[in-house]
């Protein structure tokens, strides 16, 4: 077995992933870390941790594509770079090579992309400049609540009810959350309050057709926001095996096609 | 690393004459306000500047004045002056920013220009809500300050055809100003001197018509970048001889680019049609990201602006009423639905990007589903992006080139799967 491999890095602007494919697009190594401070040695650190699952060495990349915030500060990248939201496309179609509405809600940002039956690119909106719905949103809830954000999938799951909170905006929603603990209410609701939220400030963002992809790390952390989705949809919602790691699956496709079709 | 792709822009040689008839225009307008003889008078962008033209004001246009703060990227610390005293960050940041300026002593004018120190102080200000409410509100606040007099036209809104009943209505507001300005200018009004004013104002417009008509080549020869600094002339020097020699030379220049093939944007692979506002704090960098991507943005509703078709000097009164009835911005949404089909037809438009200028609603046409509705109708796609004309607060430089980029993708694709 050829240990030639093509590399997808999405350097995000909270996560950093890295996808290993071998030629026939069989993902083969993955790695996820925080983006933190210092781009380079995190791609370096996901791209190792990601070859070593494989076996093969950096010598063996025959191509790499970037893509997400940091797409331009990585050192190993051979090809042009692509962005998150073609890379997101690309991933989710290879999963489910139809028409689809991918919605990926990410670290900072929401986007939501529409693919025709052969995985053109209809249309695609990222959020406005707002958290509303986003990882940072979460994120952001999880510190007023103090509850790690490992806990709150679960926490949401046991709810009773659904405590709604009415803003979109993340200052607002906060003092909502206040006002909910300082009435006595349970925490569980308040967080399957908080789940609600964001799912509906990504349903606003765009009408949906048919098949509906949920991608993105929130998503992959998270499989009661799913499930939520599904309900609020009114139809069961495709979910990639990896959610998290669509875009650079994409990153890593790009790079296959670009190096199978350059002379 | 993958390399960065290098923008490539041409300049416009005809720049170093506009540089120079701006230059004069603001010498002559502060020689005006420290005179005792001349008279300034403050006026709205788009209207009545031939009436105060022909009545011999020097005029001065606080739009310019503010846009000039957002290229210089002065505006978005100058805002901050204003919303202290009651004027909100969600509204106009032209009005904002100037009255920020006004606030701190400060003009972009006084670094361009030395001796110039300010504005011109006015002895009248005449606005026209023609674009939106707030250029009057923000008229009034110099008036009350400055104790001048604030007089103007309310115009009439969102109509599909400009019909003779509301031409009759803003020519008689029109009327109406006259009594108040021959009492600040002291001279009364020569019905000549406006029809000559009238005149050479058609003839401008035609010209920057003619000017921003030549991107329908392919390649374009000039960009909606380069337009928005080109329409100088044709907003603060519209009615003078001047503006008319200065578009007959550039007019030339890009018809020879046109002869020579010779395109603003090297190897043009894509055309965009902009739609709402520049981000003037963002010019030069949207400028080279667009280059950078083979993209030409090469026709706006913004530059089109000044375009005036039914200046009639046989007529002056009534037609200037019509013309400013005419205005993009003063229609209604089928109107301009109508005439954005027509532009991308004329210029061979393969995308379309709308701009959401966080705090000018009457300029931003993506929030009543225009670009769906465009959308569905000539299958051309489009993209929202969020900012604003002078306020970078509310502007995400990522963000913006990464759904510039995006966009830019999924042409390609379309491209590539046609």
């Amino acid at each position: 077995m050829t240990t030639a491999v093509f590399v997808g890095l999405d350097m995000g602007a909270s996560r950093t992933k890295v996808v290993v494919i071998d030629a026939q697009g069989q993902m083969r190594g993955h790695a996820v870390k925080k983006s933190g401070i210092d781009f380079a040695a995190t791609a370096a650190f996901c791209l190792d941790t990601a070859l070593a699952q494989t076996g093969a060495a950096r010598c063996d990349i025959l191509a790499a594509v970037a893509t997400g915030y940091g797409r331009n500060n990585v050192a190993f990248i051979t090809q042009e770079s692509k962005t998150e939201i073609g890379c997101h496309a690309r991933g989710c179609y290879h999963s489910f090579p139809e028409a689809i509405t991918i919605l990926d809600i990410g670290g900072q940002d929401n986007k939501i992309i529409k693919l025709d039956s052969r995985g053109r690119r209809d249309s695609f909106k990222m959020n406005r400049k707002c958290a509303a719905g986003t990882g940072a949103f979460l994120e952001e809830m999880s510190s007023r609540l103090d509850i790690p954000l490992a806990e709150m999938n679960d926490l949401a799951r046991q709810a009773t009810q659904v405590l709604k909170l009415g803003s979109y905006c993340t200052v607002f929603s906060a003092t909502e959350v206040l006002e909910n603990i300082r009435h006595g209410k349970p925490v569980a609701d308040i967080v399957k309050g908080i789940f609600y939220s964001m799912i509906q400030r990504v349903l606003e963002m765009d009408a949906l057709s048919e098949k509906v992809v949920l991608s993105g790390g929130v998503v992959a952390h998270n499989p009661y926001l799913v499930e939520m989705a599904a309900e609020l949809i009114g139809r069961p919602v495709l979910l990639p095996e990896f959610p998290q790691l669509t875009g650079a699956l994409g990153a890593a496709l790009y790079a296959r096609d670009g190096f199978q079709e350059s002379p | 690393m993958a390399q960065e792709k290098q923008p490539q822009r041409k300049k416009i040689e005809a720049t170093g004459q506009m540089m120079q008839i701006m230059s004069d225009y603001f010498y002559d307008l502060n020689a005006a306000a420290k005179s005792a003889e001349r008279k300034v008078a403050w006026c709205t962008s788009v209207g009545p500047a031939e009436l105060l033209r022909a009545m011999g004001f020097a005029v001065h246009f606080p739009e310019n004045h503010a846009a000039m703060l957002g290229a210089t990227r002065m505006a978005t610390e100058l805002i901050p002056e204003a919303n202290t005293i009651g004027y909100s960050p969600e509204i106009c940041s032209y009005l904002t920013a100037d009255i920020g300026a006004y606030l701190k002593h400060v003009s972009p004018l006084a670094k361009a220009y030395p001796g110039i120190e300010a504005p011109p102080r006015p002895d009248v200000l005449v606005f026209n809500t023609n674009q939106c409410r707030d250029v009057q509100d923000w008229f009034s606040w110099y008036a009350k300050e400055l104790n001048v007099p604030c007089i103007g036209i309310c115009s009439p809104k969102n109509h599909t055809e400009v019909s003779e009943v509301l031409i009759d209505d803003v020519s008689r507001q029109i009327e109406a100003l006259i009594p108040t300005l021959e009492e600040v200018s002291g001279q009364p009004l020569d019905l000549q001197k406006l029809r000559e004013v009238v005149a050479l104002s058609r003839e401008c417009t035609e010209l920057w018509r003619q000017v921003l008509e030549t991107a329908a080549a392919a390649p374009a020869p000039l960009t909606f970048f380069d337009a928005t600094i080109h329409m100088g002339p044709a907003v603060v020097l519209r009615g003078t001889p001047q503006a008319v020699a200065y578009y007959r030379r550039l007019l030339a220049e890009l018809q020879a680019r046109i002869n020579s093939g010779t395109g603003a944007v090297d190897d043009e692979q894509f055309r965009i049609y902009w739609e709402g506002m520049p981000v003037w704090g963002r010019l030069r960098q949207h400028s080279e990201l667009f280059a950078g991507l083979q993209t030409s943005v090469l026709v706006s509703t913004y530059c089109s602006s000044w375009i005036f078709p039914d200046f009639d000097p046989l007529d002056p009164i009534r037609s200037m009423a019509k013309a400013y009835l005419s205005l993009f911005i003063v229609r209604s949404d089928a109107y301009k639905e109508t005439y954005i089909k027509r532009m991308l037809e004329k210029f061979h438009i393969d995308g379309i990007i709308y701009h959401d200028a966080k705090t000018c609603p009457c300029n931003s046409n993506s929030r009543y589903g225009m670009p769906q509705r465009l959308e569905q109708q000539t299958g051309i796609p489009s993209l929202v992006i969020s900012g604003d004309l002078n306020d970078l607060r509310c502007v995400s430089d990522e963000q913006t080139i990464t759904n510039v980029e995006a966009f830019i993708e999924q042409l390609e694709e379309r491209k590539h799967h046609a």
